[in-house]
């Protein structure tokens, strides 16, 4: 089972929404509450990056009785030095993005604490590719 | 297997029910369904939030409560009274005065359920200042809030204070000092003067706790009628009869929305009406809100001013309330007067209470690969469904009636939508669809009828 989302850069007004969608349906599905708050909290903050830094981006999630597996595919400036974006605290975001309550610098480190497996690539002018997988029995 | 039954206060008179759908529309957990031209309760998804009461046109819905003759099974009976009922009543209805005609009714004592708020008061705040606990704490104070948390937002349910609500530790400290004075239990019949449906559900069947000490919950527009009738009767020594206040002002207005949340320390928050608080738990389930410390969550508008039981006008009421408070408030060091904090050690080995469990209403199957090929399934139909949510189907939207169908509990052809496609298609023969219609909604609702609307503008 599969869905795909659609994320505009820039666009705050929307960010949460696919994550908001995937919730309802782990929900249905009866994942442990546990299970559905990491996945939500790391698709979240990995929406709102694609918003706050990327031009668009697309949302892959893929459900099995195993693992959510989250791809996160964006068009954007991409990331210099990821070593440096994975530490807490850093941050690129613009004093508009921080006005708005986003961009302190935890959203990378973040995702990573509530994954099990976590992949990041990124090509500077090219765009970001994020994989992100959560095991339901674990 | 549908998980068992819970007991709600809320309950629909089949005779009375026209099967008019405004119920199935504002129930907040969709839990409303309209089959042989009546409303149709799945009761697991009910929080008795008492919505549906509200704009029921007919009164079909009512509010169970204990008889009130009830009151007379105990030689010892106490009216556990939520200070809010002082509130219903115009100013020259002063709450001594109430006080005097419950006890004139048959009661033998009257407490006001906020007696116990100065202790809670400072057992939250240790309870917010314990890192243990998860943040934010969210209050345990309405029952359908609880409620709603458990079955709706389940991943929330270790955010809820296990701390008993006032009510629940007056009724301890009534039943206490009762003891003390020598009168036996089965001799104390406590009867809480409910605002809303949801008290008694809580009463009846309590979350996180054994058994509650109230004997019996008498609804509150009964007992306003009960008052202005008696009204004439009081002589004005009893008006003006001055019950020893003991209670503080903030104490009095706990119920109002702030009223917790004013007290506490750290970030807090106070949301009123049932749509707000989803709306805010929606953003809190998903971590778009951090830092805060207590999120005090009522699910009336205007909190219990405005329960689904009162019968004056909730500002009218918070109005009241704050003025009273105010008075109360000029008086010096009331608080210390306070009988219930004798008590204190004994209610605070009492005030916690056991683990809050999440009962979701949202899934589909209990086992996974069951569940995921029942939503590719709805998934599907919902690329058939028209997604007006016009709620002919007698679904309140598109998404429930797929749901429904999936399990096993609605067909698709009750799509009013799909009808016409089938019958343009020849896969339906319009009798048929009539048949379905009426089986839905009822023969009464084809019939010519001019009174259908006159009978539909009976309000409570």
């Amino acid at each position: 089972m599969h869905f795909d989302y659609k994320v505009e850069g820039g666009d705050f007004t929307r960010a949460g929404y696919a994550s908001s969608q995937v919730k309802r349906s782990l929900k249905q599905l009866n994942v442990d509450p546990k299970v559905i708050k990491r996945v939500v909290v790391a698709l979240y903050e990995a929406e709102v990056n694609i918003v706050a830094h990327a031009y668009h981006g697309n949302i892959h999630v893929e459900i099995n009785t195993e693992k959510i597996k989250m791809t996160l595919i964006d068009e954007g400036p991409g990331i210099a030095n990821i070593e440096q974006a994975m530490q807490m605290g850093f941050s690129t975001a613009t004093p508009e993005v921080r006005e708005m309550g986003f961009g302190a610098g935890m959203g990378l480190p973040n995702i990573k604490n509530n994954s099990d497996e976590f992949r990041i690539e990124s090509e500077v002018g090219v765009g970001t590719k994020l994989n992100i997988v959560v095991y339901i029995n674990k | 297997m549908e998980p068992k039954a819970f007991h709600h206060a809320l309950k629909i008179r089949q005779d009375v029910c026209i099967g008019c759908s405004h119920c199935m529309r504002v129930c907040p957990t969709e839990a409303l369904r309209v089959r042989d031209g009546k409303a149709e309760l799945y009761e697991n998804r009910c929080i008795d939030c008492g919505e549906c009461f509200r704009v029921c046109p007919t009164s079909a819905i009512i509010i169970e409560q204990d008889d009130f003759n009830k009151i007379y099974n105990y030689s010892y009976r106490v009216a556990l009274v939520p200070s809010i009922l002082t509130g219903q009543f115009s100013d020259e209805i002063t709450a001594s005065a109430v006080t005097s005609i419950l006890l004139k009714l048959g009661f033998n004592e009257v407490v006001e359920v906020e007696t116990s708020v100065e202790l809670l008061k400072e057992e939250i705040n240790s309870y917010i200042a314990d890192k243990k606990n998860t943040k934010p704490v969210i209050s345990s104070f309405c029952p359908a809030i609880v409620r709603l948390i458990q079955v709706k937002f389940p991943s929330l349910t270790e955010n809820i204070m296990l701390l008993k609500p006032p009510l629940d530790i007056t009724s301890l400290y009534i039943k206490k000092k009762l003891h003390d004075k020598g009168i036996s239990d089965d001799q104390i019949g406590i009867f809480y003067i409910t605002p809303c449906a949801a008290k008694i559900a809580a009463v009846k069947s309590p979350v996180g706790e054994e058994k509650s000490e109230v004997a019996g919950v008498i609804n509150m527009n009964l007992i306003y009628n009960k008052v202005l009738k008696s009204l004439v009767q009081l002589s004005d020594l009893e008006k003006g009869f001055s019950e020893k206040e003991c209670l503080t002002g903030t104490s009095l207005i706990w119920s109002l929305t702030n009223g917790e949340a004013s007290h506490v320390n750290g970030r807090c928050l106070a949301i009123d009406g049932v749509d707000n608080v989803i709306e805010f738990l929606e953003k809190l389930e998903n971590e778009e809100i951090s830092d805060i410390d207590f999120l005090e969550l009522r699910a009336c508008d205007e909190s219990c001013a405005g329960g689904v039981l009162t019968t004056g006008n909730r500002f009218l009421t918070v109005e009241r309330l704050h003025d009273r408070a105010n008075d109360n408030m000029l008086a010096n060091d009331l608080g210390a007067k306070n009988p219930l904090l004798g008590y204190k050690e004994f209610l605070k080995s009492k005030i916690g209470i056991g683990e809050i469990n999440p009962r979701s209403m949202m899934k589909l199957d209990e086992d996974m690969a069951k569940a995921m090929k029942k939503m590719e399934r709805v998934n599907r139909l919902m690329c058939f469904l028209p997604g007006i949510d016009c709620g002919s189907c007698g679904a309140p939207s598109c998404q429930a009636l797929a749901e429904d169908i999936v399990q096993g509990k609605a067909a698709i052809s009750h799509c009013i939508f799909l009808q016409k496609t089938m019958e343009q298609f020849r896969k339906l023969h319009p009798d048929h669809s009539f048949r379905i219609m009426e089986k839905i909604w009822g023969k009464d609702r084809f019939e010519k009828n001019c009174n259908k609307i006159d009978n539909s503008k009976r309000y409570h």
